[in-house]
């Protein structure tokens, strides 16, 4: 008898994605509906779809989905979670969508401590239409709305979320993640695990920040992609836990 | 039933707790501050939830949320406000979620003032956010018509699944009146068996969206919401009238302004002048038919607004050239007097 040693999440739906060749939407999605099995809350989850390259998120899961419109995820997942608070919810966001247009509602869901988990991919490019610059951007980075670098003169700097949404009183559960590494890639499932138990715990805002990668856009190969986000994301966006209060009463 | 007296706003926020409502999600705003006040005070003693949102783009987006979730959700605001919820009341209509939404219109543009006005007519009835889409506007003109409409208006968004707003004013809004709630029934109304609940593992996923990449498929689901909205426009029209026989000079007016107009027109009959009333209930649908057929039978008809004249547009289509319609109106806050009125009632009768 043969023995199955991979198999699809049965959280994820069956379905081609339409993600480009190389894009690490779809391995975090993976983890995403790997956690969902392991916690066994498929039944009880809802998921907030961004708009940006996950916009059709809604069509990959097999629990319930809403889409937001763009950057108000953290909103629609408020008002999910006020009306059934028994429910899972996740939101799934580019940082275009949290760290830009929504923002505001990034925060406030933060500093209420809305007892939501919040999956937040970190590409340093606006994805989905055509590669403009985002708010976490590099100083320097050439993108179509910065085609001679972003500079700090002109755009500023590249915002970082995790450290600034850790100062506040309500989040509970801040990390930044990567998938670049097989290591890096188990990292980023225990910490989704752990943001969604922070949930089912009622322990308050949870968020996983994921370095993530856009080859297209970034115009490199899915290889020179993850040498591009090891050698100028890194070092600006250090991976680590910034915030951890699971383990007090809150 | 016992009488107790209210002021409008108050008296929104009690019929909507009364229509099982138990998720209200707003930001501060003149002359509407009173339902959130009412709903914070209120919300916690019956279970329910009141949040302050971070702006009103949050708030239609919570109430988004919520609706989606399957439960009766409202909010509310004024007119600049009104403006910032347009984005996610299109996102709504386009996602079909049965939802409330209360503007105690203010005068505008901009931060314009916080007296009374009928300026966001058009932004109301005629879209205001992107897209084809409709939303049931309702204008009662007494605080006991304002606690009907506010349970009617629940009502009609879970009948129909799409977002019902209850339109007024700083002076509805601030008016005290005496009013009886009536029993509320809801188990007439469909099943709300296609929101996010939770699948239990027991259904398919229900997904709440409004994006369609192709457009004959996008196509497809405008026209069905289309036909659902012809069926209101037959069926859902609300109106009142007063002196159509015989009147020489027809007013149409809605809300506060209605108030005033039957003042003006007792003064016209202390006057020897015949004139009558048609008061729009539902700004949408519009009850164009009465003002049509009415229109044959008198010499013309006035259109009195709190603005420099947005809904005698439709009275014009809806009379379509059969009698001359005339347009008086006092706007940024200011209010029509019953004199004023009369004045313009004699010129033309
Ligand atoms: C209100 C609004 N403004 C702009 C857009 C266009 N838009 C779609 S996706 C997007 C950016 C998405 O970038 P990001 O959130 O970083 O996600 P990614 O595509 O990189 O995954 C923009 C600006 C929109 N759909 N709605
Ligand atoms: S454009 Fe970039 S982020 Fe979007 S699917 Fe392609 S590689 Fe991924």
């Amino acid at each position: 008898m043969m023995e199955t040693i991979f198999e699809r999440p049965k959280a994820l739906a069956d379905v081609p994605f339409h993600y480009c060749p190389g894009c690490t939407h779809g391995i975090v999605h993976r983890l995403i509906a790997e956690v969902i099995d392991e916690l066994g809350i498929e039944g009880d989850t809802i998921g907030v779809a961004p708009v940006g390259c996950a916009v059709f998120a809604y069509n990959y899961f097999n629990c319930d989905m809403q889409e937001a419109a763009h950057g108000r995820a953290p909103a629609v997942a408020t008002g999910i979670k006020r009306a059934n608070p028994e429910n899972i919810i996740f939101t799934y966001q580019g940082d275009g969508d949290l760290a830009a247009i929504g923002t505001a509602e990034t925060v406030h869901a933060a500093t209420r401590s809305e007892n939501i988990t919040i999956i937040f991919l970190n590409n340093a490019i606006y994805g989905m239409t055509g590669g403009q610059m985002a708010p976490t951007s590099l100083v320097g980075q050439v993108t179509q709305t910065t085609p001679y670098g972003r500079k700090v003169e002109m755009q500023g700097y590249p915002i970082r979320m995790s450290e600034m949404l850790a100062t506040l009183e309500g989040s509970s559960f801040i990390k930044r993640c990567s998938v670049d590494s097989i290591k890096n890639i188990n990292d980023t499932r225990a910490s989704i695990k752990k943001a969604f138990q922070c949930q089912i715990d009622k322990k308050g805002f949870s968020m996983v920040e994921v370095l993530s990668t856009c080859p297209t856009n970034w115009g490199l190969s899915p290889a020179e992609s993850m040498d591009w986000l090891r050698d100028n994301m890194m070092p600006y966006y250090p991976l680590g836990v910034y915030k951890d209060v699971t383990g007090g009463d809150r | 039933m016992d009488k107790v007296l209210m002021k409008g706003n108050e008296a929104i926020a009690e019929a909507a707790i009364r229509a099982n409502c138990r998720h209200f999600f707003g930001y501060p705003i003149t002359p509407q501050t009173e339902i959130s006040a009412y709903m914070a005070k209120r919300m916690s003693k019956v279970g329910g939830t009141f949040l302050q949102a971070e702006s009103e783009v949050a708030a239609i987006n919570m109430v988004y949320g919520a609706a989606g979730a399957g439960v009766r959700v409202m909010t509310s605001s004024s007119s600049p406000g009104i403006s910032l919820k347009m984005e996610g009341l299109s996102y709504i209509a386009g996602a079909d979620l049965p939802c409330v939404i209360v503007n105690i219109v203010r005068a505008g543009p901009g931060l314009g003032g916080i007296q009374p006005a009928q300026s966001d007519y058009f932004q109301a009835v005629k879209g205001g956010g992107h897209g084809d889409y409709r939303m049931i506007v309702i204008a009662p003109s007494s605080i006991q018509e304002t606690v009907d409409c506010t349970i009617d208006a629940f009502d009609l968004a879970d009948k129909y699944r799409m977002p019902v707003m209850l339109m007024g004013d700083g002076m509805l809004g601030q008016m005290m009146e005496p009013v009886s709630f009536p029993e509320v029934k809801t188990d007439h109304l469909p099943k709300k068996d296609w929101a996010t609940t939770g699948t239990k593992m027991k259904r398919k996923a229900n997904i709440i969206n409004s994006l369609y990449i192709h457009p004959e498929e996008l196509e497809e689901v405008i026209l069905k919401r289309e036909e659902k909205y012809n069926t209101i426009y037959e069926t859902e029209v609300k109106y009142h009238t007063e002196g159509l026989e015989n009147a020489d000079v027809v007013l149409v007016a809605y809300g506060t302004t209605a108030r005033i107009a039957k003042a003006a027109i007792a003064l016209a009959k202390q006057n020897g002048i015949k004139a009558g009333l048609i008061r729009p209930i539902t700004l949408w649908p519009f009850p164009t038919d009465i003002i049509a057929k009415t229109a044959p039978n008198v010499k013309c008809m006035i259109s009195v607004e709190m603005s420099t004249g947005q809904m005698v547009e439709d009275i014009r289509l809806a009379v379509n050239g059969v009698c001359p319609v005339h347009f008086y109106g006092r706007t940024g806050g200011a209010v029509p007097t019953p004199t004023a009125i009369f004045e313009q009632i004699r010129r033309y009768a």
